[in-house]
């Protein structure tokens, strides 16, 4: 490896905070440039929504390591520059201020950005989306005991947003387009536990409500629905999802499809230019299909492979996906992915306490499985999944035998 | 600065310096100390981050809460000092603290 050779880094991610150090722990002796379009530098994103909103972290707090990491790396962080174009004929990236800078290796770790939705109103002061610390940082100071807020869609993002937003002392509502929030997600089942606990905790959902118009006079007053239902709002925060920034590999001519293709080194259609976290789509041997994940666990994971990839040591990526969700005094964590069940089978009071685990199965086997304050649930889960073994789901179901037991020794 | 020495299951020494109410979790990473994986950034979640306290300092620790206690069952290789680094915080009575990796978090 030449040591005047660069490898450049966009997007101040989870998978770039990951990335950067652990090539120089594989020994990548060249530059490492990290170029980024926000201002601050790599921070955990899932507290935005919990506990960085609720106010008991500060953004300091959050920051996946602090700046001296970086500098002991010998990383050079480029904060507030804006990738432009990718000249794969001379190995160069263009900047938006005309700077051509010279790599040899380039990784994208562009992660996502929100999707927005397209209705009267949504310019008014008070109505936000939440994905980068400017938005929560925007956010926070709408926020207020006794205030209104009304949240667009009933996904993740928007219940850990009522969760704390109540923390607060806000008055909250939830308006779900579709029949049950969690639609996509999450069985009936689970859906219908957390409408319970949100009820509990004074939030209102609304489903199968669809949001028409924002109303306001410059500061937003109140959100308008299609049924002519209208719910006042001194704060609107809109989550309804999130799009793969796949513009930069795109121009560049590499292959997308749902994300930037990449296999399972991490390598997109070009060897020089890689790529890892959310705005991937990679193939999963576990699962057997085409991903694109939004999650930490697959930016980190991807981000090794990566970096060991760039270093000259190809180490497959194969690993069982898994998400959390904190909401509250409940801790969701979710093992596996659960498209194409056919059965649910749920272990614990669902519909009464604050605890279960619910097994998503294809047929006799494990999918994945959503674990609420059950940690030994989602461990051991996660290992019977990976085992791939046929399961008796009156055993899954037995509260009183232990998910251990289970396993293959 | 709190001080804290991290020994790796390689029995590779680390002797660094902590914020004061920082994590364990964090002072590893902070350090670029292999061992500590930390998937979930500390919300107590992924059971990566397992430690053992050096038993000298095992009652000078705080006791660990259920949730970690229920994932701690689940590591590989659970002992009686073990904890997820992510939940001890390490202020100055924990100057000269001792901890000790475990082979893998997996």
């Amino acid at each position: 490896m030449a040591a005047k050779s660069r490898c450049i880094i966009i997007g101040a991610s989870h998978a770039a905070a990951q990335l950067a150090p652990t090539l120089r722990q594989q020994g990548w002796s060249g530059a490492i440039s990290l170029i980024s379009n926000e201002y601050a530098l790599p921070y955990h994103r899932p507290p935005l929504s919990k506990d960085y909103l609720a106010g008991s972290k500060t953004a300091e707090q959050i920051l996946i390591r602090p700046a001296a990491v970086y500098s002991k790396c010998n990383i050079g962080i480029n904060l507030g520059v804006t990738a432009a174009a990718i000249d794969r004929p001379n190995k160069q990236l263009l900047l938006e201020d005309g700077m051509a800078l010279d790599y040899d290796k380039l990784v994208l770790t562009t992660g996502a950005r929100v999707r927005k939705i397209d209705i009267p109103g949504v310019d008014l002061k008070g109505v936000f989306y939440l994905r980068d610390l400017s938005d929560a940082q925007q956010i926070k100071m709408f926020t207020g005991i006794d205030k209104r807020a009304v949240i667009i869609g009933g996904g993740y993002i928007g219940l850990e947003t009522a969760a704390a937003l109540r923390k607060l002392g806000m008055q909250v509502t939830v308006l779900e387009a579709m029949p049950r929030i969690l639609q996509r997600v999450t069985a009936p089942e689970v859906a219908a536990f957390y409408a319970r606990i949100h009820a509990e905790e004074d939030v209102e959902i609304v489903p199968d409500v669809q949001a028409v118009s924002i109303r306001g006079d410059k500061q937003v007053q109140s959100v308008e629905c299609h049924d002519g239902t209208e719910y006042k709002a001194d704060l609107v925060i809109i989550g309804v999802g999130v799009i793969p920034n796949t513009e930069l590999a795109e121009q560049a001519g590499l292959n997308i499809d749902n994300g930037i293709v990449v296999d399972e080194y991490a390598r997109t259609s070009d060897e020089d230019i890689l790529a890892a976290g959310d705005c991937t789509s990679h193939y999963n041997p576990i699962y057997q299909r085409h991903l694109r994940l939004e999650s930490v666990q697959n930016a980190l994971d991807q981000a090794t492979v990566a970096a060991n990839t760039i270093c000259g040591n190809l180490k497959p990526y194969s690993a069982l996906p898994w998400f959390w969700s904190d909401q509250y005094d409940l801790k969701l964590q979710i093992a596996g992915l659960s498209q194409g069940y056919t059965d649910v089978v749920v272990r614990g009071d669902i519909d009464g306490s604050r605890s279960f685990a619910a097994f998503y199965m294809r047929e006799s086997k494990l999918l994945a499985v959503d674990a609420v304050n059950r940690p030994q649930e989602f461990m051991f889960g996660k290992r019977l999944i990976m085992q791939g073994t046929e399961l008796d789901p009156a055993k899954l179901a037995d509260d009183s035998l232990p998910l251990k037991t289970l396993l293959n020794q | 600065m709190p001080r804290v020495t991290y020994i790796e299951a390689d029995g590779q020494s680390h002797e660094v310096n902590l914020e004061a109410g920082s994590s364990l979790m964090q002072g590893a990473l902070d350090n670029m100390i292999d061992g500590i994986v930390a998937e979930c950034g500390g919300s107590c979640s992924c059971a990566t981050c397992h430690c053992y306290i050096d038993a000298d300092w095992v009652d000078q620790v705080e006791p660990a809460g259920e949730m970690e206690t229920d994932l701690l069952d689940c590591v590989s290789e659970p002992k009686d000092n073990s904890r997820l680094s992510c939940q001890v915080k390490v202020g100055d009575e924990l100057d000269g603290l001792v901890v000790h990796l475990p082979t893998t978090q997996f």
